[in-house]
């Protein structure tokens, strides 16, 4: 009898349409391996009950942004003892906040562009709002400002004058408590994946925006950016940016798969901007484009992912012990 | 290396769909659709107030006596009894139609759509009111014309703006506009406005486009006489049944002199050959006698018991230096905030405090109305348009507040 597996996508965040996406591509790929997979959706269906009564080996975690890429559901998972794919839920917690995930990586040596935190509760609370100029100072012009906990780019902007940052961090703020005002790098922009472990890389993707910006269109919007993959930097920042992007997943605690966002300078140091513990598996998503620039079809790219949760289940007979 | 087509057929789309994008805020509708997120966006009309017993009773006749014809294509232009119900719709806002002059289309949305294929070419101009309805602004874009945005205030479009443009030399192809309980403005035109807008139109031989969705739901105050019965040769009129009995019929309909009929005619066939035979026969059995009237009756009441909550909540709720509309009628209330306030930027915030609505941006072809909002009363209950008022103003107070320290 196939293996049933629930993939689990859609939920409540922002990003669900994304995740429906990802979840029923996953869906239809795991299918034609031959499992018995199917979408439950947290944000449909109650997630315990039909978890508890579906009898699963397995869930497949395509969920993107707050509750499915922040640990929550992970947390849940571990105490119905369900072998899900994925980082674990403290890993993803870091990983997914990105003013922890940047202090993890700045305490571990991890380059990562100089920032400065703003917390809502200081504008707010502490009255701080006159501080705002010295963030400036202290990052440097242009800046990116995003959302401490979002993903797709949503709540990013793009900063040049100083005037335009309080409209920047009130956007960003709509998405969570923090923002991170981060100093831009211009350059290259690639994507680093990993699946099975941080030494095992996936080529690169070079991402080309066609209106500069890879913005929640760019990333959605078929056509709207090119994509080479393997990236067409030089043989020394490509082996550079494989081994920053690896340091940053050894030092967030990534498992089974992971992608890092990395921006190359145009002295050709690689610059981490974001590390996911979900990355995207629509038809535009670069993770499976990578896979498949290495000739590993979407259908095996899944089945390896959910192949690593499966060896992580107790053995049947150990159950009762 | 190798470049990564994820869509192969990107380099064959033609030019007029690049308008056609992902964005934020259609994904975070998708959230906003979710039941415990109080949705004050969608313009969804209160079906539930139609007797489900009529529309039984309605469908089984059709079925009973004309189930041949009802399962069968029919004529590009709609059934003539048809036809003449919706003729006789129009006169309940004392306005004439010959039945001959109609077609019917599915929904008013392809009326839209088909009127913008006959007379737009690239680069045409068009007058449109700012805002507009976002639905036009869509069907219209696709042919690629060049807008020219007439403002909007209480008495609906300032026609003096537009009598501006045409004395600088703007030569529209026509002047689209929703005089009735405007979508999403909520006003209305008035008499003066829209004798002035006839008479400058008719001067300078610009065709009128008036869309009327929202007439026969009036709230208070004395019906205003239609563009059409103002001019009726100078003015393409469209009309829709989603409002008065279902938008699940898509049935909807133009008014048009013969040529431009024709065409109209012939645009539609070439679209989808025809309508539904059988919604439309539906419409026609449910428009025939007079059940439908206690039903629209019923209708009103509930919209303007909605409205009157949605404004009441207003007051109570939403910060002074806040104004919004009065509608008389129809849907919508537009809110406008202060300046420094950005609708579209918010709504990520407004969702996760679920309530949901529709920022200013999507009713202006050129990026304007980031402090503007669109609030439909129409679906939410009386309770949930008060709690989904209050969790917006409590929003709205802390996003000041924010905006003030940031501003030092």
């Amino acid at each position: 009898m196939s293996e049933r597996i629930a993939v689990l996508c859609g939920g409540h965040s922002p990003e669900r349409e994304v995740s429906l996406r990802s979840g029923h591509r996953v869906m239809t790929a795991l299918r034609s391996k031959g499992y018995d997979a199917f979408v439950l959706d947290p944000g449909e269906e109650p997630f315990f009950e039909t978890l508890s009564a579906a009898r699963v080996s397995a869930c497949y975690v395509a969920l993107h942004g707050k509750d499915g890429e922040d640990g929550t559901v992970q947390r849940l998972l571990e105490l119905l003892g369900v072998p899900y794919t994925g980082t674990p839920p403290f890993p993803c917690q870091v990983a997914f906040d990105k003013v922890l995930a940047k202090e993890a990586m700045r305490a571990a040596g991890v380059s990562t562009p100089p920032w400065v935190t703003v917390q809502a509760a200081a504008l707010r609370d502490l009255a701080a709002g006159p501080i705002l100029h010295q963030v400036t100072e202290r990052v440097g012009l242009p800046a990116v400002v995003k959302p401490s906990r979002a993903g797709s780019a949503m709540g990013l902007s793009f900063v040049d004058r100083e005037a335009d940052l309080p409209h920047a961090v009130m956007s960003a703020l709509a998405f969570a408590k923090a923002v991170v005002v981060e100093r831009r790098i211009d350059g290259t922009e690639v994507a680093a994946s990993m699946v099975g472990s941080p030494a095992d890389p996936l080529p690169l993707v070079e991402v080309v925006p066609k209106s500069g910006v890879f913005d929640y269109a760019a990333r959605y919007t078929p056509g709207a950016t090119e994509y080479f993959a393997p990236g067409r930097l030089r043989p020394e920042v490509t082996a550079a940016c494989h081994q920053e992007a690896a340091r940053a997943f050894v030092t967030l605690g990534l498992r089974d798969v992971g992608r890092a966002d990395v921006m190359v300078d145009a002295q050709g140091i690689p610059w981490i901007v974001d590390v996911n513990t979900s990355p995207g598996m629509t038809d535009t998503s670069l993770l499976p484009m990578a896979a498949q620039s290495a000739g590993l079809a979407f259908p095996d790219l899944c089945e390896r992912i959910l192949q690593l949760a499966l060896s992580r289940a107790a053995p049947a007979d150990d159950v009762s012990g | 290396m190798a470049e990564f087509n994820v869509d192969p057929y990107v380099h064959l789309y033609a030019r007029r769909t690049s308008g056609m994008s992902a964005s934020e805020v259609r994904a975070l509708f998708a959230v906003a659709s979710r039941p415990e997120v109080v949705s004050l966006a969608g313009g969804m009309p209160y079906v539930r107030a139609i007797s489900t017993d009529d529309v039984i009773d309605v469908v089984e006749s059709v079925l009973a006596e004309h189930a041949d014809a009802a399962l069968q294509y029919g004529a590009g232009q709609g059934t003539p009894a048809l036809r003449t119900r919706l003729a006789l719709l129009m006169s309940e806002e004392a306005t004439e139609a010959d039945p001959e002059d109609i077609v019917v289309t599915t929904g008013a949305q392809q009326a839209l759509d088909l009127i913008a294929k006959v007379l737009i070419d690239p680069g045409d101009e068009i007058v449109v009111e700012a805002p507009a309805y976002v639905g036009a602004l869509s069907a219209f874009s696709a042919y690629e014309p060049r807008y020219i945005q007439i403002e909007l205030d209480d008495n609906g479009m300032i026609v003096e703006h537009l009598e501006d443009a045409l004395v600088k030399g703007a030569r529209p192809k026509f002047v689209y506009t929703v005089p009735n309980f405007h979508n999403p403005a909520g006003v209305t035109m008035s008499r003066s406005r829209r004798e002035q807008l006839v008479a400058l139109c008719r001067e300078a031989r610009i065709p009128i486009l008036e869309d009327n969705p929202y007439g026969l739901l009036r709230f208070e105050g004395g019906r205003e006489p239609t563009l059409r019965s103002l001019d009726p040769h100078n003015v393409i009129y469209v009309g829709t049944v989603s409002k008065v009995f279902s938008p699940g019929v898509r049935v909807g309909w133009a008014v048009a002199e013969p040529g431009l009929l024709q065409r109209l005619i012939l645009a539609k066939e070439a679209a989808d050959l025809c309508g539904s035979s059988f919604t439309m026969m539906v419409t026609e059995r449910y428009l025939s006698g007079e059940r439908w009237r206690p039903n629209l009756e019923l209708l009103v009441g509930t919209y303007r018991t909605r409205r009157d909550a949605m404004l009441a909540a207003l007051v109570d709720h939403f910060p002074a230096d806040a104004s919004w509309t009065h509608p008389a009628g129809g849907f919508y209330v537009w809110v406008t905030l202060p300046d420094y306030l950005d609708t579209q930027a918010m709504l990520a915030a407004a969702v996760e405090r679920r309530v949901a609505y529709v920022p200013g941006t999507a009713f202006y072809p050129d990026g304007r109305g980031r402090n503007k909002m669109r609030l439909a009363f129409c679906y939410p209950t009386e309770d949930d348009i008060a709690e989904g008022v209050r969790r917006l103003g409590l929003l709205l107070a802390d996003e000041q507040e924010l905006y003030r320290s940031l501003s030092g």
